[in-house]
């Protein structure tokens, strides 16, 4: 066997990619965030919830949540990515969609929608999650009623170590089998919003898997929690000191 | 508590994001902007936390303005109807004012309505109905509504809003009699000041100032110091003049 150890120098199988967040970066939308995996940058803006049209997309018992998913042309390792929709910014989308939906409650907003834009600088593998943990930033900093943060990670087997956070260079691996399964779960459930695959695996090693995968999505979580107070930090403190009276709110 | 089993994990006015447990326990009780799940209150949005004895509730720090019956708002004519105009209230609905809310006195049906509002026009009016499905109706047959002619609209964060009237309208009154501006603060998070250019300018500084440190005990001592040093600067500027 060839694949002994990580190929960007990372020292266990069960370690994810240096990451980094960062709340409010997009001043014009009304939430924003930046998600950044190793090499893999995700931008994502909220606007919303705002009137929709065509009328015939409204829902009037609910809200409902439109994800774009999109890759720069220049974000891959150096070939030009062709601009505009394609199948497979259209599947990651819907897949995105259908990970962040089980968490945002909008049931206040009948007839209305909440656009959420994810852009990606750069990829380096393992972009979708990186889309979902942004824009679950993004949605609690416009201040979208939800009852989670959804954290993503992809988990999977390189010839027949099992890991966690795959990069290009472990998913491209050649000289044996390779799966890469993308996961999205909710913290506070441990429920899973997300489950695709490319490649084939084991019952036992993707139990494994989906294992780590928990674990992993546990420190994504804290820096996204961190990444938010950051923003409004400011607030925290300023209250901290008001303390002394009370009744300071109200709410007219 | 009772049960000693109850744990709070916050304080009170902490900043807390969504699906963080804020008390392990049944003794607390979820209200405002938070849920239950089995033993646990969480958060259901972004905002800070309030403790009022064993109630546990947010006060938003982000979100959208969403229509309230009562509620104050300054709106933008958008498109004009049969029988009345239709208005935006930045919010994710638009609201109708109906020919017969609109003014005191008797309008013609058939008149031409831009006579009246015309598309772009700002009014203050009252929100008099808010439905299920979120259609909103506006009215200007009440007191403090009116066209808003000259002067300036800036926008603010609609959380903020009642930090910036403050308790009966102190803050505003205090702003109001420092740089001698009319100004009406809508629910929606729109304001409108008219006053002298360089006056509205500093009305226009303090109300960023209260937005930005909206949540600061004696916030009204602070500004009213502010107000005073910045005032003093602007009559040092015109004698130099």
């Amino acid at each position: 066997m060839t694949y002994t150890k990580r190929f960007d120098g990372r020292k266990a199988f069960d370690e994810i990619r240096p990451i980094s967040a960062k709340a409010g970066v997009i001043p014009r939308a009304h939430g924003s965030a930046v998600f950044t995996i190793g090499k893999t940058v995700a931008y994502a803006a909220v606007y919303g919830p705002r009137e929709l049209h065509p009328k015939f997309l409204q829902n009037p018992k609910t809200g409902i949540l439109r994800c774009h998913y999109n890759m720069m042309p220049f974000s891959g390792s150096g070939e030009r990515v062709k601009p505009g929709p394609s199948r497979r910014s259209r599947e990651i989308s819907l897949v995105t969609e259908k990970a962040l939906q089980p968490v945002v409650d909008l049931s206040q907003f009948p007839n209305a929608v909440v656009d959420v834009f994810i852009e990606f600088p750069q990829t380096d593998a393992g972009s979708r999650c990186a889309g979902i943990c942004a824009a679950s930033i993004a949605l609690a900093d416009a201040g979208i009623p939800m009852t989670d943060l959804v954290a993503a990670v992809s988990v999977g087997i390189v010839d027949d170590k099992v890991l966690v956070d795959l990069n290009y260079d472990e998913e491209a691996y050649e000289e044996g089998p390779v799966a890469d399964i993308p996961v999205a779960i909710l913290p506070s459930t441990g429920e899973f919003s997300l489950l695709q695959m490319d490649g084939e695996i084991s019952k036992e090693n993707l139990l494994k898997a989906l294992k780590m995968g928990q674990k992993a999505v546990a420190q994504i979580n804290s820096v996204q929690k961190q990444a938010l107070k950051e923003k409004y930090a400011g607030q925290e403190a300023d209250v901290a000191d008001s303390n002394t009276s009370g009744g300071e709110y109200h709410d007219e | 508590m009772s049960d000693v089993t109850s744990v709070l994990k916050v304080q009170s006015r902490d900043v807390v994001v969504p699906g963080e447990v804020l008390a392990v326990g049944m003794d607390y009780l979820p209200s405002f902007g938070t849920y239950r799940s089995r033993e646990t209150i969480r958060a259901a949005r972004l905002g800070l936390v309030t403790v009022e004895g064993k109630v546990l509730k947010l006060i938003p720090l982000s979100g959208a303005y969403l229509p309230k019956r009562g509620d104050m708002i300054i709106a933008k004519v958008i498109d004009i109807l049969m029988s009345g105009w239709r208005v935006d209230t930045n919010s994710p609905y638009s609201a109708v004012l109906q020919l017969k809310d609109a003014s005191s006195g008797y309008i013609e049906k058939g008149a031409d309505l831009t006579k009246y509002f015309a598309l772009g026009d700002y009014v203050s009016a009252i929100i008099t109905n808010v439905t299920s499905q979120k259609l909103v109706d506006v009215s200007m047959r009440e007191p403090g509504a009116r066209k808003i002619i000259g002067g300036r609209i800036i926008e603010v964060s609609t959380n903020k809003v009642p930090r910036i009237i403050g308790k009966q309208g102190s803050m505003v009154s205090l702003i109001k009699e420092a740089t001698g501006c009319k100004i009406t603060v809508g629910q929606n998070g729109l304001v409108w000041l008219e006053g002298h250019p360089l006056m509205e300018n500093l009305a226009v500084e303090t109300i960023r100032k209260i937005e930005k440190e909206g949540h600061i005990s004696g916030m009204t001592d602070k500004i009213k110091a502010f107000l005073d040093s910045r005032l003093k600067e602007t009559k040092h500027f015109d004698e130099e003049q």
